[in-house]
């Protein structure tokens, strides 16, 4: 790469031609949520060469008892204009890493443990690549005392034209190419007013920063046109939820490291292990794939979500989906990850996927046979005696599961493992003593 | 590009510092007659600019700013060095030079006033504009065009979209872009290629991209329908 002080340079140039009147630096918290203060560009360049300093514990999951204020690191490869600004101001966001004064890395921060995971794979000579699918749903509002009410009542494909949600999805498409995310895919999706975004790979941190991005451009171009969009993972009971399948190769020596073209199936050991990896460890990262309590009402039968640790070649039943590929494009060799939802935190996600799969390949685990059948049509029994076990059915099971890895420990460390864990236990606390709908429609009149 | 003509031979420090800064060479001479005989040995189309200093012999700084003036093609921009007692030797002679500096000398000073010369004379254009069918490229200001419209590149798009198009129509592989652009085998090897250029074309826009057009099993290279080299 070329020097960081051509790259702070370029930066800093950009900013005074193009009369760039604010920077946003943008960092998530350990939950996936978008944060970001603003600076002028009379404080850029210091911001670039010694990061901004802030207190650390107004953020979640940041704080520590003795040591709240934290850096603000801008990566000054991810500089971008937003075309989104409305006053006519010009302004800027840069993606942070978040480290401590001394210059060290901040265990709290999601984008450094990832950066840590693709690190450790790199050092065995892989790159790791990520496209994501991300379904969301649009809505009128998202005033929980309001009813729900759906922008559009179209399915798979719909081809409409002049509605208002296919004209927002295509301005966010539209958006996101501009801010160089190129998008491969763009549809509406099974469920009503429920709309799907599927971005081109790239290596998985820019990834992880071009999904914070997408949920906001969605967003945002939503809000502005008095509509409303959520990444909620399953907001209508009944329907299709909203998921982040995710496309996922490794690439070793400037080759798709998954493909073996002597092997009868095209799949080659590193293949094979990867999957092995993330079904041996998939239970215990669900937890990070699928936080919240709502993410489990996604993860039932019947909806095309994955409830059953499983893989499959083309089976879109199973949790690990080998896509069948066109002939001749043996470098689209890829595995599909389907349990992960779009309200995840990407940087913890990514890291665990890759944590999972490159445990397989270090460890050497054996493959289990594939799961060719449609396992939402087959008895639960049947499952089971085929080895295949489910996958956490809610937060609470998860986060039992993953508070027993090791390998989630150590992929996000101390700190981020016990707070997050701390955070979903509360969360869980909470949701057990509330009385739902559910249980006052059924059994209020009866008992 | 053409070289500063500096008056006299010892010119100061300050100065030829100053002029390196707006990105020209200079020459020192000792007379203007020197000036004269060495201009077109020395440079391509003549003096870029004068800085003349007259703190020593202001009459002798004087009659080398009017041969350097006086003449078919005028030197021009000319910044005439002298102390502030000497300013009332000025009066009817500003037809010499364009604008004067006291001592003591500031670089910064120098540099500034030397460049809104330029800059009014048109020729702040030290700016090299690279021009590929409907893409612009500023190398000095790092901005890119496509039909007018400025392009919001990172700088590795846009280090990558320069140098495509410097070498219009020249196919290159992954791996000799990943080693002229990235620098080095960088973190995501010949596929951040490939990823940038999609990158690239997604900002060009539909109507563009194919101004990277893909060269199957072998790379990529940078042309426009209708474009012939020059």
């Amino acid at each position: 790469m070329k020097s960081m002080q051509s790259e702070t340079d370029y930066v800093l140039k950009t900013v005074e031609e193009r009369g760039i009147q604010f920077i946003q630096l943008w960092f998530t918290d350990v939950l996936g949520t978008s944060k970001a203060f603003n600076i002028t560009p009379a404080e850029l360049e210091n911001a670039l060469e010694e990061g901004m300093t802030f207190d650390g514990s107004a953020v979640d999951g940041f704080s520590r008892i003795h040591e709240a204020d934290v850096l603000a690191r801008p990566d000054a490869s991810t500089f971008q204009l937003l075309p989104l600004h409305e006053d006519g101001q010009s302004v800027a966001r840069v993606f942070c890493d978040i480290v401590n004064l001394d210059g060290t890395e901040f265990e709290g921060c999601p984008r450094v443990a990832l950066r840590r995971v693709l690190r450790s794979a790199h050092d065995l000579g892989f790159t790791f690549f990520a496209a994501p699918e991300l379904e969301y749903f649009y809505f009128e509002n998202l005033d929980p005392a309001l009813p729900l009410r759906l922008l559009d009542t179209g399915s798979y494909f719909d081809l409409a034209i002049g509605d208002l949600p296919t004209e927002l999805r295509r301005r966010s498409v539209l958006t996101l190419e501009e801010m160089g995310i190129p998008v491969e895919h763009a549809q509406h999706e099974d469920a009503p007013s429920q709309h799907e975004i599927d971005l081109r790979y790239t290596d998985a941190l820019t990834m992880a920063d071009s999904v914070m991005t997408t949920r906001l451009v969605v967003k945002e171009i939503a809000r502005r046109a008095g509509a409303s969009a959520s990444f909620m993972p399953k907001p209508i009971a009944g329907v299709q939820g909203s998921g982040m399948h995710t496309h996922l190769s490794l690439w070793r020596d400037g080759k798709n490291a998954f493909v073996d073209e002597s092997a009868p199936d095209g799949l080659s050991s590193v293949a094979k292990s990867f999957i092995a990896g993330l079904l041996t460890h998939a239970a215990e990262i669900t937890a990070v794939t699928n936080q919240w309590i709502n993410s489990y009402k996604r993860l039932v039968p019947g909806h095309e979500a994955p409830v059953n640790i499983s893989w499959g070649r083309n089976n879109s039943s199973a949790l690990v989906r080998v896509p069948l590929i066109k002939q001749g494009k043996i470098d689209s060799t890829r595995l599909e990850y389907r349990s992960p939802d779009p309200a995840a935190n990407p940087y913890l996600a990514f890291a665990v996927i890759l944590a999972a799969g490159m445990a397989g390949i270090e460890r050497g685990y054996e493959l289990p046979a594939e799961a060719n059948v449609d396992l939402y049509s087959l008895p639960e029994a049947d499952i089971r005696a085929m080895g295949i076990t489910p996958l956490p059915s809610n937060l609470n099971d998860a986060v039992d599961a993953m508070e027993a890895s090791d390998l989630v420990r150590t992929t996000l460390g101390e700190h981020l493992f016990e707070w997050f864990i701390r955070n979903k236990r509360a969360e869980w606390s909470a949701y057990k003593a509330e009385v739902t709908a559910f249980e006052l429609e059924r059994y209020l009149p009866r008992l | 590009m053409d070289p500063f003509v500096c008056f006299p031979s010892a010119t100061p420090a300050e100065i030829l510092l100053a002029i390196t800064e707006t990105g020209h060479p200079y020459a020192c001479v000792a007379s203007a007659a020197e000036a004269e005989a060495t201009e077109m040995e020395r440079s391509e189309f003549g003096w870029s600019g004068a800085v003349v200093v007259g703190t020593e012999n202001l009459t002798e700084a004087l009659a080398v700013c009017r041969s350097l003036r006086k003449r078919e093609s005028p030197v021009s921009p000319l910044l005439l060095v002298l102390n502030a007692e000497q300013l009332d030797q000025l009066s009817l002679r500003e037809d010499l030079f364009d604008d004067f500096v006291l001592t003591p000398l500031r670089v910064p000073e120098l540099t500034t006033r030397i460049t809104t010369l330029l800059v009014r004379q048109g020729r702040g254009s030290d700016e090299e504009v690279l021009e590929c069918g409907p893409l612009q490229i500023n190398l000095t200001t790092y901005q890119a065009a496509v039909s007018g419209k400025v392009l919001d590149l990172t700088y590795m798009e846009y280090e990558l979209l320069r140098f495509l198009a410097s070498h219009p129509t020249k196919v290159f592989t992954r791996e000799t872009l990943l080693s002229r652009v990235w620098g080095y085998e960088y973190y995501g090897g010949a596929r951040t290629v490939d990823v940038h250029i999609r990158r690239l074309r997604a900002k060009l826009g539909e109507s563009h991209a194919q101004l990277i057009q893909t060269v199957r099993s072998v790379g990529y290279r940078f042309g426009t329908q209708g474009w012939t080299p020059k």
